[in-house]
């Protein structure tokens, strides 16, 4: 019985140094050797990818989706997931998460019809109707972080229109800036097309000032 | 180029880039597992253990040391977190409740990752660095210690000796996990991933007021929390947030790292047993079921059913724009086939059958290719399993890599298959018959109980990812969920290391003309048929109330 006892001891004695000399090395030698890497060769993105804007203020990241308050802006994807109810506000980064609502969710049926309503009513201008088959899916619907960044080349084209209106900008120049942030698939197949909403943004935000 | 297209292109990118590394790798890690020889930087471990490496072990020996290593993890886990309001560098939040700390310690240990937390809303640097990351590595580390402890038992005859674990923990840690996650951390913090030590700060938006950001050694944790398949987020968001999975080509790339060791280690147990094409004939059940699986997936998620996508032209409700439907769902299919539980979309909000499919890539056991290490010996019992189905039908004793298949080898095998199943719909049926469980569901109906049997199976299963529309922060979910957790994933593990122990006994019996050819097509047809019957049988009751139900109504 003793003898069973000392043996554990033994066992678990041995576990926790194990663990112990484990952590060192791969809690505190390994993080910290791959931040210093990090930190020295990717010092921009390994902190976050900050972007600025034509007056070289920090705007955001490259990589966060963001509020835009006013219709003259290319507006992001919904984001509905932690938000509403909990310490989270939209796009405010403390709190990424989706809405985890089924294709059958009542709520999720009813906020797809109002953002379709929405997307229709807010991006038709004078001589320029949007018919609902124009409306893409990411429009509608909010993304796995609430945080996306991006949204599809069909959703910024169909908001071309409204911006431009609001701006007082010729449509061929802002569909020219749309075309310039579209970005590919990677390597021509890898992920899906997409424009970047705040580097859009900022670019528009020039455009509107000299224009 | 159609995005269907796409995605093809993206999952044959994927297969090549795995069929190159395939031999290379599980070569390399039979030689890790084989060799007598020390390097210098594993001597001073053993030192610091106080083990003598050479020392061969019975699998009672293995199993205390899997044990014990593992009780110690959980309770220094358990005491990190519940310490954490007092520690610094922790960015000013509190102790981890002792429900939370319990399940959260008990999630890490058992390589599942279940987060019943806020990643960036709970947990500081000197948790998430130096507790969740390091459970990280070494519980993956032991995954493949008693794989490669089973294999030993395949490979050796007249003697009960399985190698030292000591020494498998620390080689896979040291001269496996470790380089890989270094080159692996670099290339996503290339493609963007955030790796400093900042702390929670304010930053301009460009609407005015500023957005508030979390800093974080996320690549670092993000890299091991693949390749060990792992799964737990450094963020809620998991491998949907842009700062742990930035673009097209890291998603990939984690996907990549996801399958990386479950499916080389094949080639390693056909290296370790002497003869790679009876790894060739695991790789190929894996490779067959996982694709299956992906082709269904994309199949019924570009297909978008439900209400809400048919009126949105598309399922992209928590799904990222860069990844767009074709790479969610190669990656949602690897890490629920695997035992990871990274989400890089949300799965509660896949198409009925996609989540479906969700949950029954774990039920099969996740064995497709599993995890690190259990995936291996999972689909082995299942091998075994098969063997003894082929045996009953033409009379015979069944055999495996000139094993018999006795008694007490079988009865084993069969208390294997047992464990999940009956954790997995014990809990379930126990939370549906309470009052309580049922209000933390967010979706009422069929994919309200999905809710809490897909919890279940992913705990029991140690997945870790969730139909996470489930509040699964109370006292009943934490405490069940951890329980589940613990013996899904230690349960199994002793009656591996005890067939593996009874195998390394056996006196080999030589092939003769009636015995299985267990490295053929065959065999690899019988193996798939076996895991889809015997699964089926098992679940088909409860995916019928669940995802089965919902598919068929919309």
């Amino acid at each position: 019985m003793n003898n069973s006892v000392a043996n554990t001891t033994r066992l678990l004695w041995a576990g926790l140094r194990a663990l112990l000399v484990l952590t060192v090395l791969t809690g505190v030698i390994y993080p910290l050797a791959v931040t210093g890497v990090a930190q020295a060769a990717f010092n921009d993105k390994a902190n976050g990818s900050e972007i600025k804007d034509h007056e070289g203020k920090v705007v955001g990241s490259k990589l966060i989706g963001q509020t835009y308050k006013g219709l003259q802006w290319f507006q992001p994807r919904p984001s509905n997931g932690l938000g509403e109810n909990s310490v989270n506000t939209q796009y405010q980064l403390i709190l990424s998460g989706a809405t985890n609502l089924s294709g059958d969710n009542k709520e999720l049926i009813k906020s797809v019809k109002d953002a379709k309503a929405a997307v229709i009513k807010d991006n038709s201008t004078p001589g320029h109707q949007v018919k609902p088959s124009d409306v893409p899916a990411d429009a509608v619907t909010s993304s796995g972080s609430g945080l996306d960044p991006h949204i599809s080349p069909e959703y910024a084209e169909l908001q071309v229109h409204r911006v431009a209106a609001k701006n007082h900008l010729p449509v061929g120049e802002v569909e020219k800036l749309v075309h310039e942030h579209t970005d590919g698939r990677i390597l021509g197949f890898m992920g899906e097309p997409r424009v970047n909403v705040l580097e859009l943004n900022i670019d528009l935000k020039e455009l509107a000032a000299k224009g | 180029m159609s995005p269907v297209l796409a995605g093809v292109l993206q999952l044959l990118a994927l297969i090549g880039a795995l069929a190159l590394a395939y031999r290379p790798l599980g070569d390399y890690m039979a030689r890790v597992y084989s060799s007598t020889e020390h390097l210098r930087v594993e001597k001073w471990i053993y030192k610091a253990i106080g083990a003598n490496p050479d020392t061969e072990m019975r699998w009672p020996a293995y199993l205390r040391g899997v044990l014990g290593f593992s009780l110690i993890s959980v309770l220094f886990l358990y005491g990190l977190q519940r310490l954490q309001g007092s520690l610094p560098g922790s960015l000013g939040f509190a102790s981890i409740d002792p429900d939370q700390a319990f399940n959260t310690a008990a999630s890490f240990v058992s390589n599942t990752n279940w987060q019943s937390y806020y990643g960036e809303q709970a947990m500081g640097h000197v948790v998430q660095t130096g507790g969740l990351a390091v459970q990280n590595f070494v519980s993956a580390a032991v995954g493949i210690a008693v794989a490669v402890a089973l294999v030993r038992g395949f490979a050796r005859s007249r003697t009960g000796e399985l190698g030292n674990f000591w020494s498998d923990l620390v080689r896979g840690v040291v001269r496996i996990l470790v380089p890989i996650a270094v080159v692996g951390a670099i290339v996503l913090v290339a493609c963007g991933a955030i790796q400093n030590f900042a702390g929670i700060h304010e930053v301009g938006q460009f609407a005015g007021g500023s957005q508030q950001w979390n800093g974080g050694a996320v690549a670092s944790q993000e890299v091991i929390k693949e390749l060990g398949t792992n799964g737990g987020g450094y963020f809620n968001a998991n491998s949907a947030h842009p700062f742990e999975n930035p673009n097209g080509f890291s998603n990939l790339f984690e996907i990549f790292l996801i399958l990386l060791i479950p499916f080389a280690l094949t080639r390693t147990f056909g290296r370790m047993v002497g003869s790679v094409r009876q790894g060739y004939a695991i790789l190929a059940t894996m490779a067959t079921i996982w694709l299956g699986f992906i082709a269904l997936m994309m199949w019924t998620e570009f297909h978008h059913g439900g209400p809400a996508y048919d009126m949105a032209g598309g399922a992209m409700e928590g799904k990222e724009t860069r990844f767009g439907i074709g790479a969610s769902a190669i990656f949602s299919i690897s890490t629920t086939l695997t035992s990871t539980g990274a989400v890089n979309s949300f799965h509660s909000s896949n198409t009925a059958f996609g989540g479906g499919l969700n949950l029954l890539g774990m039920m099969l056991g996740e064995i497709a290719p599993g995890g690190v290490g259990s995936g291996l010996y999972g689909m082995l019992i299942m091998a075994i399993i098969a063997v003894f189905i082929a045996g009953l039908m033409v009379g015979r004793t069944p055999e495996y890599l000139g094993k018999k298949i006795g008694t007490r080898e079988i009865k084993l095998a069969a208390c294997y298959i047992l464990v999940t199943p009956t954790l997995v719909l014990g809990f379930t049926a126990a939370a549906m018959a309470l009052d309580t469980p049922a209000n933390s569901m967010t979706n009422s109906g069929a994919h309200g109980f999905s809710e809490i049997l897909y919890a279940y199976t992913s705990g029991a299963n140690n997945n870790g990812s969730a139909f996470a529309g489930l509040n699964a922060d109370t006292q009943w979910f934490n405490s069940t969920i951890g329980i589940a957790m613990l013996l899904g994933r230690f349960l199994p593990m002793v009656f591996v290391l005890a067939l593996a122990g009874s195998l390394a006994g056996q006196q080999p019996v030589p092939a003769t003309a009636g015995t299985l050819r267990t490295e053929k097509p065959l065999f690899t047809g019988l193996l798939v048929g076996a895991i889809m019957i015997i699964t089926g049988l098992t679940y088909f009751p409860a995916l019928a109330l669940g995802p089965l139900a919902e598919g068929l109504a919309s």
